[in-house]
């Protein structure tokens, strides 16, 4: 069996701040992580692979040079291969031109039988990426998985979330899972496979080695363009209530009934 | 279909996403923001719906806005599926070609929307929390958080039709009911059969709540890290039940274990807009404040008063919430004495 | 301080790990004197516990920078988990990695790194501490086997190790070139624990006599040859102070974000305490003295991993840590007043987890007298 991951190397935006003075973003010493959800994904992978040791985990990401550090931890935790797909050519894709790529490099990689991927990144949350690379690939597709259990005729048996509950789906391979935090646990990098990981190599592809045109990839052949982008303005009225603590609750209850909440 | 031949293509289309015959409140949220596109262009509002036997939702989606109602009937709609629903939607664009297609990015909305903009070739943006058009080109300006709600981008899709977006449920508001209005049934056939559909449903679960859902409350009472334990949500619950409310929380004591995560508000939980959003021991870590800081009325109670949330605050004490919230229990149980402060201004 | 990028990642994976398993974790164990089960299976399961084991006897076959990395992220949040790590993946493992044979490795090492066996390590005695050649535990050549007897104290792990590593007199006659090492099985008859010590900290971590009563050790569980013990002990303790200097760094580490982050949050006279010269002041030398125990510390470990021997780094290392910790830990409870000496606040343990650092692994003095033979010439 071959399970592909897909994965992105993401801004940790937890820590991303904003400058107070200018209002702008701070993106300098914000660290670089595995997307949280890319995480599930190759966990569930590997869970499989642990139960079927033949299994082989491929991580694919698409990215900077940089990503190859993000692809470094995937082999730490387990994965057998990686592949970063990197190219200039590739720079500001959006995600229908993202999903043409990845696409392209599960069918260059051939004979998957699942490709998991996170739900959505972090940076962008749009939750597109998944969806539309299935699409490209002409296989079925389950969202927001929180419960994978393998059955013996190349089926699976997911839960997918909703908001009030969840669906139980059964599909067969090849299909596309994305992944929600709920499904499990990641696994930590363990020391050892952490300096095996440092050896191992990691394929580096570019546009020539995948078939795709300059009209499927890069920010000229994505459908969609960013048109402006900016902070979003700060409230600033608040009132401080002062004095003791029984002060303060007296102000507030009949700042309360001023504004009839009670 | 020539989906760059932006002329062709006319009519705001809204998804009407239906889970057991019912519509999906986002439904009337974008019927009522789909109205305002709609006029501003000088076209059409049409709502989808697809399903099995769902005919008497039609009148509803009439009645809150739409001037057209394009209807799927099959009894393979019955479950949604990304396979049925895709393929029927996708045959109705080619169709009837509409310019803007509005989906609730909802969990079945985020799982359609990207698959039909896949097979259509053109873009989409995710979970919108605003929408304009452009007034010199009447295209659609679609603008949605990114980066954690760190920063707002508004995105446009210049070159092809339809402009497809997702909206955040919640955010819009929603279309006034009128009983008179009237409007068009068309019956859109789409050749469906069951091997199109490739995944199974074999059971939906509900979970059943036992407090009012987060979107549905007027006064949430929402706890961080400075309530220090799992059972300081006790204690906001009894202020919360005072104030007829319910319970909200951070993002970091969900991941610590102390409450469940469907009351997590915030950027990877729920957006509220309630009329009053307490918040107690939090910090107001950007991530919270994307998905709480339209509330009406926001109090914030923190012991450290550098701490962000007072920026959005209207009211802020600073304190321990294990001081402030008790005493303020205890005056609100007191009627009388409320009356006395209140008549002192 | 650069490290590698193995070394990077590895600070990445640990500190994930101490965030999301150990997050309120060092007050239970301060409070049930247990680490839990699930969190020790972990620990092995990552190799977290086994850094320097080879990886022929299930080991993660890393180096002493890896094996700092872990001591001081961990530490940092508790240090009785550092101990418990310390005690199994240096003081137990180094003799047997430097000095035990295939079969003893097979049979002891493979274990303690597969998380199935506990040791722990039995040199100091009740009238031999600093001066291991006072030792009264004897061990008698009966022919076929070596018998045993005498008592062990202070020993982390002893109420639940599987074997022990036991420094005995095989020739009272040549004081420290008259001890032998030996690997004493717990189950074996004559082998028994003293009652439970109630320390002052490091509570996690369970500590108690060894009595030795006419234990039967068979000559293959003699380590390294007879009278070679002294040796032993001096070289496991020379490498296993890289350990105890990164706990010691970890802990002055984890007092200086409890300061830094209480400072921040604390209002006097209407300001943070964060924002008054004499808290600054304060907190900029308790940065500056944890970031120079950190370089003597990976000094030390660095030295080691290219194949020198760091007697004389890693005894400032653990020197200079250790009374860092102490300062630090002492410092930073004074920050924060009143509160520090209630139990509601990390600090008070950490304050308490401290004090062990300058004792135990060779005290300060005996650092000091390491220290001062190797750089007052004769």
């Amino acid at each position: 069996m071959r399970i592909i991951v897909c994965a992105k190397q993401v801004p940790d935006t937890t820590e991303v701040r904003i400058d107070p003075k200018t209002n702008t973003l701070i993106r300098d010493g914000v660290p670089s992580i595995l997307n949280p959800d890319d995480a599930n994904a190759l966990e569930a992978a590997l869970t499989i692979k642990d139960k079927l040791p033949d299994t082989i985990v491929s991580v694919i990401s698409m990215g900077p040079p940089q990503a190859e550090n993000m692809l470094r931890e995937c082999l730490a935790m387990g994965a057998d291969e990686a592949y970063l797909i990197s190219d200039r050519a590739f720079g500001g894709s959006d995600t229908w031109a993202t999903s043409n790529a990845l696409a392209s490099a599960c069918r260059k990689l051939k004979d998957y039988d699942f490709i998991f991927g996170g739900r959505q990144a972090i940076d962008g949350d749009t939750a597109q990426v998944g969806p539309q690379t299935a699409e490209k690939l002409g296989i079925p597709q389950i969202t927001y998985v929180q419960d994978i259990v393998l059955n013996d005729d190349n089926t699976v048996t997911v839960q997918r979330q909703l908001e009030d509950g969840y669906e139980v789906i059964k599909v067969k391979s090849p299909a596309m899972l994305t992944a929600v935090k709920e499904l499990n646990s990641p696994r930590y990098m363990s020391v050892d496979r952490i300096f095996e990981a440092m050896k191992m190599d990691i394929t580096r592809w570019n546009i020539n080695d995948l078939d795709v045109s300059p009209t499927d990839v890069g920010l000229k052949a994505s459908p969609t363009r960013v048109y402006k982008s900016f902070t979003p303005p700060a409230k600033g009225n608040s009132v401080m209530l002062e004095g003791s603590v029984k002060d303060m609750v007296e102000q507030l209850a009949v700042k309360f009934k001023h504004h009839h909440i009670i | 279909m020539d989906n760059r031949d932006i002329k062709s293509f006319k009519g705001v289309w809204v998804f009407a996403e239906q889970r057991q015959g019912v519509l999906t409140p986002v439904v009337i949220e974008l019927l009522g923001e789909g109205k305002k596109l709609a006029s501003k262009i000088g076209v059409e509002l049409c709502a989808f719906l697809a399903g099995d036997n769902v005919d008497d939702l039609i009148p509803e989606l009439i009645q809150h806005g739409a001037d057209k109602v394009y209807y799927v009937n099959n009894k393979l709609l019955h479950n949604y599926t990304t396979d049925g629903y895709a393929k029927v939607l996708e045959k109705a664009v080619e169709e009837y070609k509409p310019e803007i297609i509005l989906i609730g990015a909802t969990h079945i909305g985020r799982d359609l929307a990207p698959r039909i903009a896949s097979k259509l070739n053109t873009g989409l943006t995710a979970d919108c929390t605003k929408l304009e058009i452009d007034e010199e080109d009447g295209k659609l300006l679609q603008t949605r958080p990114a980066f954690g709600g760190n920063l707002m981008a508004t995105i446009i899709c210049p070159e092809t039709r339809p402009q497809m977006c997702t909206v955040r449920p919640g955010v819009m508001d929603k279309a006034i009911k009128d009983t008179s209005k009237t409007g068009d049934i068309i019956d859109v056939k789409v050749d469906l059969s069951e091997d199109d559909i490739r995944t199974e449903v074999l059971d939906i679960i509900k979970i059943k709540k036992d407090m009012i859902p987060l979107t549905d409350a007027d006064i949430i009472v929402s706890g961080g890290m400075g309530i220090k334990n799992a059972d300081g949500f006790k204690l906001l619950k009894e202020l919360a039940d005072i104030l007829g409310g319910t319970i909200g929380a951070s993002r970091a004591t969900v991941d610590a274990g102390w409450i469940d995560r469907s009351r997590q508000v915030g950027q990877t939980g729920t957006t509220v807009r309630p009329k009053v959003y307490i918040a107690c021991g939090i910090s107001g870590a950007i991530q919270h404040l994307a998905g709480m800081q339209d509330s009406g009325i926001i109090v914030a109670i923190n012991t450290n008063p550098n701490a962000p949330i007072f920026d959005v605050a209207d009211y802020g004490i600073v304190g321990d919430i294990y001081e402030v919230v008790p005493q303020l229990i205890e005056l609100l149980k007191d009627g009388a004495r409320l009356e006395e402060l209140f008549n002192k201004g | 301080m650069i490290l590698k990028k193995e070394h990077e990642l590895l600070r990445k994976t640990i500190r994930d790990f101490v965030e999301r398993e150990m997050s309120t974790y060092p007050d239970e164990v301060d409070k049930t004197g247990k680490i839990p089960e699930e969190v020790i299976d972990k620990l092995v399961k990552y190799k977290f516990i086994s850094s320097i084991i080879p990886k022929e006897y299930g080991g993660a076959g890393a180096d002493y920078v890896s094996y700092a990395i872990i001591m001081e992220e961990i530490s940092r949040r508790c240090a009785s988990t550092g101990t418990y790590i310390t005690a199994g993946s240096s003081l137990v493992a180094l003799p047997l990695v430097n000095f035990g044979t295939p079969e003893q490795k097979e049979k002891y090492l493979r274990p303690l790194a597969e998380g199935k066996y506990v040791g722990s390590f039995g040199l100091t005695e009740p009238g031999a501490g600093s001066d291991a050649g006072a030792g009264q535990t004897i061990a008698i050549d009966k022919g076929e086997y070596y018998e045993l007897s005498g008592r062990k104290c202070f020993i982390t792990n002893a109420p639940i190790c599987d074997f022990a590593i036991i420094s005995a007199m095989t020739d009272k006659s040549k004081g420290t070139k008259g001890i032998s090492t030996f690997i004493v099985e717990s189950k074996w008859d004559g082998f028994s624990v003293g009652a439970h010590e109630d320390k002052m900290g490091i509570r996690g971590t369970e500590t108690s006599d060894i009595i030795l009563d006419k234990v039967k050790v068979p000559k293959s569980n003699l380590l390294g040859g007879e009278g070679r013990g002294f040796k032993i002990m001096l070289n496991t303790l020379d490498y296993g102070r890289i350990g105890v200097a990164a706990q010691a760094l970890g802990v002055a580490q984890g007092a200086l974000d409890e300061a830094i982050k209480y400072t921040q949050e604390r209002i006097q006279f209407n300001r943070p305490l964060a924002k008054f010269q004499n808290t600054q002041f304060t907190i900029a030398d308790m940065a500056t003295k944890v970031q120079a125990a950190r370089l003597l510390v990976y000094d030390a470990a660095m030295k080691k991993d290219s194949g020198g021997v760091p007697g004389l780094e890693s005894a400032m290392a653990k020197y200079y840590a250790a009374e860092t910790a102490n300062e630090v830990a002492y410092k930073a409870l004074q920050l924060h007043g009143g509160y520090g000496y209630i139990k509601d606040y990390p600090i008070e343990r950490i304050y308490r987890d401290a004090r062990i650092l300058s004792i135990y692994e060779g005290t300060s003095q005996v650092q000091q007298m390491v220290i001062a033979g190797h750089v007052i010439k004769k």
